[in-house]
């Protein structure tokens, strides 16, 4: 375990005090709109009478109602995990709404709201099909609800089923009760649990064995309402043979009061099966004093059930006040392989406990942890990871690289690395680093002409670069564009 | 082009210019010789606006603007161009891009328009043919995990590409194989033009066998104290700094 903090003088104190920078913060957050729409949901509260209100406001199956109390109760004899890196205000989980909906449920696409399909507009994700990115299937969330999802003849006729989480427990509830809770279990975490009770939509992706899903599938999730909750359930599974890639993308508004987001998302590979999961968080991490934000709980984990299956997770975290996230592979399946590549930005106030872990039962199974960390302002990041060689792993394989990278002085950068090696031929390789942004290397790039807020977001591009890599192209565009926003005002 | 009146400098409190002065027309090159701690470094830092380096009295003007009030950047903009002792290394981002991001960046504070992907290679093209340099150079990240010459001679591409109206070469010579020298020595000659001025800031007189100056100045204990022809350096070469009354005040 190494914990670094960085006290030494940093960058250009010149632009410190300077008033455009103060106005490139506040203009800083682009996503921080809220639309005018007319709302229905639950008033704030929980106990079993909400969930099962919440149930039956979608027309849900016993069944199902009977798994959510079932998480509920449990959820109420576990206690807070506090073993994070993190400060949190305590949560009052009764001043909090635990589904808004609009009003106006649309049937199909063409009838969705004008004012939800502006919001997704300005966010960059037109849901016309004939404006939507080409190649990308998106579903739509809209705090508790899907609002729509485009391509869904397209993906029909391949046999891949990609709709709202809601829809499928009504459409496909065997497969949904194969699967759900089946790499999360209900009891799983604290949040995991709320999330179980609680969880409104989120995506359903299923891709039947030996299909290879013809475009990226993508799910952006937007939470507007105040004083809600979002808790959002993914379910993605590839059968035998089966290929996916599937994005998603967060974004809230502006608000002084902190919301939380607790999801749980799980991921099936079959034999053969390939996932590849990438994310691009930019919730909305607070002001530059540390008012409100979201809080970001998330419990991912994929499990490569088949042999020679695959899933790799790619994430970009800028967003959040607070990032309690570790995205996780179980490496059931001999050969399989797990991949974990994260770049995760903290800035101002924003805190972030991220990492991954990999648990090797397969033999000759491998896995790969690539983790950059930056951190600006008076923020701190930390990385937290598990690699786990069980008995029956032989001769499997851990690579991890961690590095961090201080921008200032006054923030803080910490990697907690965990390795539990129980069987002998199993091998683990751990390499990592803390460096900063140097002088030599911001004069260096301003004496060619390059200026200091362009030349910070190039150096932290490369520092990133490994990690982008990894992600679709048009992401990777996305991705960088974001860190040059969340970085603004960060030199000095 | 240039002119540097009665310049004082401190780092870190400590006065190391102490009223320097020095003219530099459009097509000349200059070389600037002196003992270890003379101040010769911090010439260069200065006149490119490196921060830590503080200017306590006089000015530098340069093509009629005053050079000190400039920014960095906008000092590259203007055509100021520092080939640094020690080049710095920035992993993972291409060496390509970053010239282009430089070229771009300097272009657009000037108002003139900016190179698209195609006109740049096209540009960068030329400069490795001109330059003798292999394109190896260009598909690595910016001096990571070159060698002392590679570098030397990545900052000699770059003044190519920019194409500054005074290049400022801070040492370059230092630490070079002789083949590097040469080739680095050739660099600079293809890039002497009448509208282009040098100053070879060195330590050693090997240099100036393959670039010869127009000028050479002896700057000691923060002061040229003496100037002349390429015979100064050759003089120096022989009896030392000492030799010249200089060295004792350093």
């Amino acid at each position: 375990m190494n914990e670094i903090m960085n006290n030494q003088s940093s960058t250009a104190a010149a632009l410190r005090d300077n008033a455009q920078v103060a106005e490139a913060l506040g203009r800083s957050y682009s996503a921080g709109f809220i639309t005018e729409i007319e709302m229905t949901g639950l008033p704030p509260g929980l106990d079993e009478d909400t969930i099962r209100a919440l149930s039956a406001v979608k027309h849900e199956p016993e069944w199902m109602t009977e798994w959510r109390l079932e998480a509920y109760r449990h959820w109420l004899t576990m206690p807070k995990p506090d073993w994070a890196k993190l400060n949190i205000d305590p949560i009052d989980y009764q001043a909090i709404s635990y589904y808004a909906a609009p009003k106006k449920q649309p049937k199909s696409l063409d009838e969705v709201d004008p004012a939800l399909l502006e919001t997704y507009e300005k966010l960059g994700v037109p849901l016309h099909e004939r404006a939507a990115l080409a190649g990308v299937a998106v579903d739509a969330v809209f705090d508790s609800v899907s609002v729509g999802t485009t391509f869904r003849k397209q993906l029909a006729d391949a046999g891949v089923l990609f709709c709202s989480m809601s829809e499928a427990i009504r459409e496909y509830p065997e497969l949904v009760q194969k699967y759900l809770g089946s790499v999360v279990p209900t009891g799983d975490n604290f949040f995991a649990a709320l999330n179980s009770a609680v969880f409104s939509d989120g995506s359903f992706v299923f891709i039947p064995k030996g299909v290879r899903c013809p475009m990226e599938l993508s799910t952006y999730f937007r939470i507007n309402a105040q004083n809600t909750g979002q808790f959002e359930r993914t379910l993605i599974v590839a059968e035998e043979g089966a290929h996916v890639s599937y994005l998603e993308g967060c974004t809230a508004p502006k608000r002084d009061e902190n919301q939380l987001h607790a999801a749980v998302v799980e991921l099936v590979a079959l034999e053969k099966a390939q996932i590849k999961y990438s994310t691009v968080q930019n919730w909305y991490p607070g002001d530059e004093n540390g008012v409100g934000g979201i809080y970001n709980f998330v419990t991912k984990r994929g499990d490569c059930r088949g042999d020679d299956s695959k899933i790799c997770w790619t994430q970009v975290e800028t967003g959040s006040a607070i990032t309690w996230k570790y995205p996780s592979v179980v490496l059931r399946g001999d050969r399989s392989v797990g991949e974990f590549y994260s770049v995760a930005l903290t800035h101002h106030f924003q805190q972030a406990d991220t990492g991954t872990k990999m648990v090797h039962l397969g033999k000759d199974t491998k896995s790969k942890i690539v983790s950059k960390g930056i951190s600006a302002g008076k923020s701190s990041n930390s990385y937290r990871g598990l690699v786990k060689m069980e008995k029956g792993a032989e001769r499997a394989r851990n690579y991890t690289q961690c590095d961090s990278l201080l921008i200032g002085k006054k923030c803080g950068a910490h990697t907690f690395p965990y390795m539990e090696v129980k069987n002998p031929t199993a091998i683990v390789e751990h390499e990592a680093t803390t460096s900063k942004i140097s002088d030599e290397q911001m004069f260096y790039c301003r004496s060619r002409g390059i200026g200091e807020e362009d030349a910070v977001s190039m150096i932290v591009d490369g520092f990133c670069k490994q990690v982008f890599r990894e992600l679709p192209m048009e992401f990777a565009v996305e991705a960088k564009k974001l860190l040059e926003v969340s970085l603004e005002g960060a030199v000095g | 082009m240039l002119k540097i009146e009665n310049l004082h400098a401190r780092v870190e409190g400590k006065e190391i210019l102490k009223g320097l002065s020095l003219s530099v027309n459009a097509g000349e090159v200059h070389a600037i010789m002196g003992p270890n701690g003379a101040g010769k470094s911090t010439l260069g830092n200065v006149l490119s606006g490196r921060e830590g380096y503080e200017v306590t009295a006089g000015s530098v003007t340069y093509n009629g603007i005053d050079l000190l009030a400039l920014s960095p950047e906008a000092r590259a903009a203007a055509g100021v161009f520092l080939a640094l002792q020690y080049p710095v290394e920035i992993p993972g981002v291409n060496n390509t891009y970053f010239l282009r991001a430089a070229l771009n960046a300097q272009r657009k504070t000037r108002g003139e328009k900016e190179l698209d992907s195609m006109q740049f290679l096209k540009l960068v093209r030329e400069k490795l043919k001109v330059m003798q340099i292999s394109d190896e150079l260009l598909h690595r990240a910016v001096n990571e995990g070159f060698s002392g010459g590679e570098k030397k001679r990545n900052e000699i591409f770059q003044m190519a590409v920019l194409e500054p109206q005074l290049a400022i070469l801070d040492e370059t010579d230092s630490g070079l194989d002789i083949d590097a020298l040469k080739q680095v020595a050739q660099g600079v000659n293809t890039l002497r033009s009448p509208d282009r001025a040098f100053l070879m800031i060195t330590h050693y007189q090997r240099l100036l066998d393959y670039v010869v100056p127009d000028f050479v100045h002896v700057l000691a204990n923060g002061r040229i104290v003496e100037s002349g022809d390429k015979s100064l350096a050759l003089k120096l070469e022989e009896h030392g700094y000492a030799g010249l009354g200089a060295g004792a005040a350093a």
